[in-house]
């Protein structure tokens, strides 16, 4: 049994648990299947205040846990599967064990998100891919899809234009929705040939034989015309998906997103649940940054900290 | 504790291996590899080796064997049996997840 419980590992995640361990809570984090989150697969954080030259997204997250660390963070390896938010203490059931907590504080974040084709799912690991860092490696001197239009497809496609031998960038819309500055960046290695954009287009289909993939088949949003392209990896970048199935009909959700109080009157944590609080990508479809996310892991862990005092039950 | 194959034991290790194998194809680089290493290390810990060897392998490092077993994706673990690939599963997993796969070859 413990005062807090912090499920997820991000930004968000780490900020609630350097803040509730400060106020002497002891919180426990449980880091998930995908520790550090979505920053692990980010190579360059240009945007992190005070980071002038910039730095890594892995290695941003290693200090973030350390940081929490510093202060008795009790960090556990389990995968939490199921969560009981209808009875108090709140329950988390994990591979590994039962864990109980008077405030619970999700920062779960969201996942990469597949377009959902037969064909795409097929070649999984045969060529589709939606981590260019990890996976980029095997495709030197080869040519690549990148499908998106976000910050994170404009980054994979000029990652991958320093590995693959060409990048087509495949967008639906006829402009971009990327930071201006990573247009710009990407404009530049399009005259430099190294990147091709097809616009208004979506994958229609994935192709490919036994040996992984081999083309791709866009449509245009236009005129409902195909056309293929010969690529020999295609690398997903169209957005996430938060990770909020284990508490689906327990809080209030939009759009699979947990709603929170927000306001001027404090609490801005809040969800549906008194005592049950969210933070990072997990409540958030708009700003999705790193430092928003730990801006919110604060205000999340602050809000437990005021929550357990008016139980009587911290410190 | 999981082994460490190379380019230069691969054929011994694995492919010759009197017993079924586990390659956990991974990199440095990429971070949900270094999530799934200190599970496939701590299922190699409750493993009887006798029954089935885990192992990593760095494709960094053995680039050819990556491409050899058509690797193209990280991480991605494979099950070899007498030599040959019996098993494919790319990504990481859990715990559980990744003991009941091996269930099959270990009783």
């Amino acid at each position: 049994m413990r005062d807090v419980i912090i499920v997820g590992s991000g930004p968000a995640g780490w900020t609630a648990a350097v803040y509730a361990a400060r106020a002497e809570l002891k919180p426990i984090v449980f880091e998930g299947n995908e520790p550090g989150g979505q920053l692990m697969t980010t190579t360059d954080v240009d945007n992190w205040p005070g980071d002038v030259e910039g730095l890594q997204g892995p290695a941003l997250m290693e200090r973030m846990k350390e940081h929490a660390e510093r202060f008795n963070t009790e960090i556990i390896f389990d995968h939490i599967h199921t969560a009981d938010l209808k009875q108090r203490p709140f329950r988390l059931q994990g591979d590994s064990g039962e864990y109980t907590c008077d405030a619970l504080i999700i920062a779960t974040g969201a996942t990469a998100m597949y377009l959902g084709l037969e064909s795409e799912d097929k070649f999984k690991g045969q060529g589709v891919s939606a981590c260019a860092t990890c996976d980029g490696f095997f495709f030197r001197e080869q040519e690549v899809a990148v499908i998106g239009g976000g910050n994170t497809a404009v980054e994979e496609a000029l990652y991958l234009a320093n590995i693959a031998k060409k990048v087509t960038l495949v967008h639906r819309r006829d402009k971009l929705r990327a930071e201006k500055i990573m247009q710009d960046k990407l404009f530049e290695k399009q005259a430099a040939g190294k990147i091709d954009i097809i616009w208004n287009h979506s994958v229609d289909e994935v192709l490919g034989d036994q040996t992984g993939v081999n083309g791709v088949r866009v449509k245009s949003m236009q005129d409902g015309s195909t056309r293929d392209i010969a690529v020999t990896g295609m690398f997903v970048a169209i957005g996430h998906t938060p990770n909020t199935s284990i508490f689906e009909g327990q809080l209030d959700m939009r759009n699979g997103y947990i709603t929170i109080r927000t306001g001027l009157e404090g609490n801005a944590t809040a969800t549906s649940i008194p005592g049950v609080f969210a933070a990072g990508d997990v409540a958030d479809q708009v700003y999705r940054q790193a430092v928003t996310s730990a801006g919110f892991g604060c205000m999340a862990a602050l809000d437990a900290e005021k929550y357990l005092d008016k139980l009587g039950l911290a410190g | 504790m999981a082994q460490h194959f190379t380019q230069e034991n691969f054929e011994q290790e694995v492919l010759k291996s009197p017993v079924p194998v586990l390659v956990d194809f991974w990199a440095e680089w990429c971070p949900p590899c270094k999530a799934f290493g200190p599970i496939v290390e701590e299922v190699s810990q409750e493993v009887d080796a006798s029954k089935l060897v885990i192992g990593k392998l760095d494709v960094d490092a053995a680039q050819h064997i990556a491409m050899e077993y058509r690797v193209l994706s990280i991480p991605t673990s494979i099950i070899f049996k007498n030599g040959e690939v019996v098993e494919k599963f790319v990504g990481a997993m859990t715990k559980e997840a990744l003991k009941e796969k091996l269930a099959a070859y270990i009783n």
